[in-house]
Parts: structure tokens; sequence; C-alpha cells
């Protein structure tokens, strides 16, 4: 069984002392596809929440019947079933941003958060501390989406939420969007300065 | 009762299949019907792209109606035959021998009361596939407007085409030129043979294979229209 823990730390400690991208680095591949615009980025980090807490609870409500030579298998049909159902109600309700997010929403059944979540804390604890455990460390994962979109919509497009934020006069002066903003490599350098401006406030996270 | 047993372990993952399976599939029944609309709204969206008519999500169906009077199938040789233009699918009928080919066109009548044929495009381009709209004046050869999309092309290089600076060229282009048909041919910038100048424009720098893909497209596409757009123009 996991040492004891109050339910407080287990919902606030994944948004910055022990936040799944930017200290555990899980999750990178989605950071670095959906944050190319606002958007995206947001209905993105609501799905992981909604994904990651729900299945945390559903794993934690049926853990002490999980046969444990199957639980892996039973972790992944039960996120691939909430990672469907997302996915059709993305479809339904907000058609555009389900066709930018595209194949991301199905690998979320992928994301290492929520195996690792899964395997580690909801296998082991009870329901209401697995809900705030699965939106912790989801609210955490959309925290980073959300910080690097900003800075890629902004200075790669000029907009934000697709509404024009950069003034016309400034591309009269000879201002221009950084088109490398929006390529994969930027997403990278951005979660790389989060991670260095993040471990030179929290020195205690410092490797020596 | 022992959990880790093979009958325990077989009966439990038999059930838990049953129980997520007919989740969703209740799911999925249950939202059909608002995402068919949704995709036929966006397909609506792309035809009146075309025409450079825009609408806002709520309304596009009766501004869709509005402006597209009349929407008909026809054969290679430019007969009217049977069908709904609206749903036949581009992507299995360009498989298919030319003759055997429905081919859609859309009639829009826009503000000025002039008509305009649309017709629809489906082909490859780097990564996946790419489509779009192309309106022909009345006159059966000038063409109005067009519209590009792509599923997965690389951003600021192949996805360009879907960007007004390359869409925007096609316009008053011609595609029979002196009673020679010529689906529009997409070259490198600055390349355009002498003389091809009313059926050429320049393709995406850095988006080669794409630029390509849409002249393999237009080709494949805008052919089997021949007789038809030929009918159009002799009238």
């Amino acid at each position: 069984m996991a040492e004891k823990v109050s339910n407080k730390s287990v919902l606030f400690n994944p948004f910055s002392k022990n936040n799944p991208v930017i200290v555990q680095v899980l999750g990178i591949c989605s950071v670095l596809a959906v944050t190319a615009k606002l958007e995206p980025a947001i209905v993105m980090g609501i799905s992981v929440i909604a994904v990651l807490a729900f299945s945390n609870v559903i794993i934690s409500l049926i853990r002490n019947t999980i046969p444990t030579n199957i639980r892996i298998i039973v972790q992944l049909v039960v996120v691939a079933g909430l990672v469907v159902i997302v996915n059709q109600l993305l479809m339904a309700y907000t058609y555009d941003v389900s066709k930018q997010l595209s194949v991301f929403i199905g690998l979320i059944i992928t994301n290492c958060i929520l195996m690792g979540r899964l395997e580690a804390f909801a296998m082991a604890n009870k329901p209401w501390p697995s809900f705030l455990d699965g939106v912790g460390n989801g609210v955490g994962y959309a925290i980073i989406l959300i910080i690097v979109a900003f800075f890629r919509e902004l200075l790669g497009s000029g907009t934000l939420l697709g509404y024009q934020v950069v003034p016309q006069w400034c591309y009269e002066h000879g201002y221009v969007n950084n088109g490398l903003m929006i390529l994969p490599p930027m997403a990278l350098i951005v979660v790389g300065c989060i991670i260095w401006i993040h471990r030179s406030i929290n020195k205690d996270l410092q490797d020596d | 009762m022992n959990k880790q047993s093979n009958i325990y372990t077989t009966i439990y993952i038999i059930v838990l299949v049953l129980i997520v399976g007919t989740v969703l599939a209740v799911t999925s029944l249950s939202l059909r019907d608002r995402q068919q609309d949704n995709v036929n709204a966006d397909k609506m969206r792309q035809i009146l792209a075309s025409v450079k008519i825009t609408a806002n999500d709520g309304d596009i169906k009766q501004v869709f109606d509005r402006y597209i009077v009349e929407q008909m199938v026809i054969n290679n040789a430019g007969e009217k035959i049977e069908g709904n233009a609206f749903d036949i699918d581009v992507a299995t009928e360009i498989k298919l021998p030319d003759a055997e080919r429905k081919l859609p066109v859309f009639v829009c009548k826009t503000d000025d009361g002039s008509t305009k044929y649309i017709l629809p495009a489906y082909g490859a381009g780097l990564w996946g596939p790419i489509w779009g709209y192309i309106a022909v004046d009345s006159d059966g050869t000038t063409i109005y407007g067009a519209f590009f999309a792509h599923q997965g092309e690389t951003p600021g290089l192949g996805a360009e085409i879907e960007k007004p600076a390359f869409c925007d060229q096609f316009a008053g282009k011609q595609l029979i030129t002196d009673g020679n048909f010529h689906p529009i041919n997409v070259v490198k910038a600055g390349q355009t043979p002498a003389g091809a100048e009313a059926y050429t424009v320049d393709g995406v720098s850095g988006g080669t294979i794409t630029s390509k893909g849409v002249a393999a497209m237009l080709s494949n596409c805008l052919t089997p229209y021949k007789s038809f757009l030929e009918n159009l123009s002799n009238k």
C-alpha cells in the first residue's frame, strides 16, 4: 500500500513539485503535437483531465477484483473505452477542434501519465483520493500544455484563441511571426525553458 | 474465491469487455446523428468556400440551400444521371474507370445572379489525402475560385495549399484555351512554360510533392468533366 498522504497534497502536488510533464517528463509527445494553437491545447487538457480522473476512479473501484496477471489489460480497456467516448463527444459537439486534434485524442490511451497514475496510485487507493490524483495530474499536464500553447500561438501566429493580438502596426514596422514556433521543435524548446525556470525556483528538484 | 485462477480471469475479462462494449455502442449510436450533421455542415462550408461565401456555424445549412440551387450527377459524356450529388464519395469514384464514374456538380447562384458550377476533386498529397472544390463560371472555362484542404501536409510547406495565397491564383485561369481542354497545371514558381499562362499556377516552394499532388488531382478529377464543360462553353 502507498504511504498515507493527505488529499490536499494528492491534488496539489502534481501542479508543480511533482508535475507530470516538467518533473516526471511524461506525455511529451502530445505536448509537442497539440500546442501550436491555444484552443486545441485547452480541449486536449480538459480531455486528459476527464479521462485521467474517471479511469482512476473506475480502476480504484474495481481494484480489489482485478486479477493481477491481467491488470494492465484491464487498465487499457478502461482507458481506451473512456478515450473513445471523449473522442465521440468531441466529434459531436466541437467538430472543428476534434479535426485539429485528430489522432491525438486517440493517443491519450498511450499517454504514459495515464498508465503511470493507474499503476502507481489508483491500484492502491480509495476512489476519492484517486479522483483527486487524476484531476491533479490532469491539471498539471493541462497547465503546461496551455503555457506552451500560449507562447507558440502568440509568437508563431500573432493570435490568441484565434483573435489577432499583435497589432497591425507592428507588422507594418517589420515585425514578422516566427514560423518556427508553429513547428514541433519549438514546443520542446519552450518546455525546456519552462523546466529551466521551474528548477531554478525549486532548488530541491535540481540534481547535483 | 481464487482471483488468480484461469476461470476467474477469463470470466472477468469477458464481463469487462461486454460492459465496455455496450457503453461504447450506446454512446456511438446516440451521437451518430449529431456527428453526421457536423460532417455534412463541414462539407457544405468547404463547397461554399470555393465560391467565396462564408457562413456562421449555426446557419450553414440555410446559406447552402440558398446559394446551391441545384445538385446533379453527370457521367463523363456530360449527361445527367440518377443520383444524389451530395452523398457521392469522390474518394471511391476516382478509383473507377472514367466511363463508370459518377461526377457530382453543385450549381451555385451567386448574389449578382451569375451561375457557377462547383466540381469536387480528391487526390493524394505527401502524407495523406488532399481534396478541394473548383468553381467554374457559366462559360465552362473560366475558374471563379478554388478551395483546397488536406489531412496532414507539413505545416508551412505543403499545408500552404489551403491558404489564399495558393487558392487565389486559380481565379481567372482558363480550362479551355483555343478549343483544347487543359486541367490546371501546378509548376515550380516562375517556371510556367511560355503560352501556358492561362492554365498554369505556381506551386508551393518547399511543398513540391504536395503541389504535384494538386496537379495530379486536378488532372484526374477535372478531365472527366471535359464534355460537360465543353458543352457549357459552346452554348
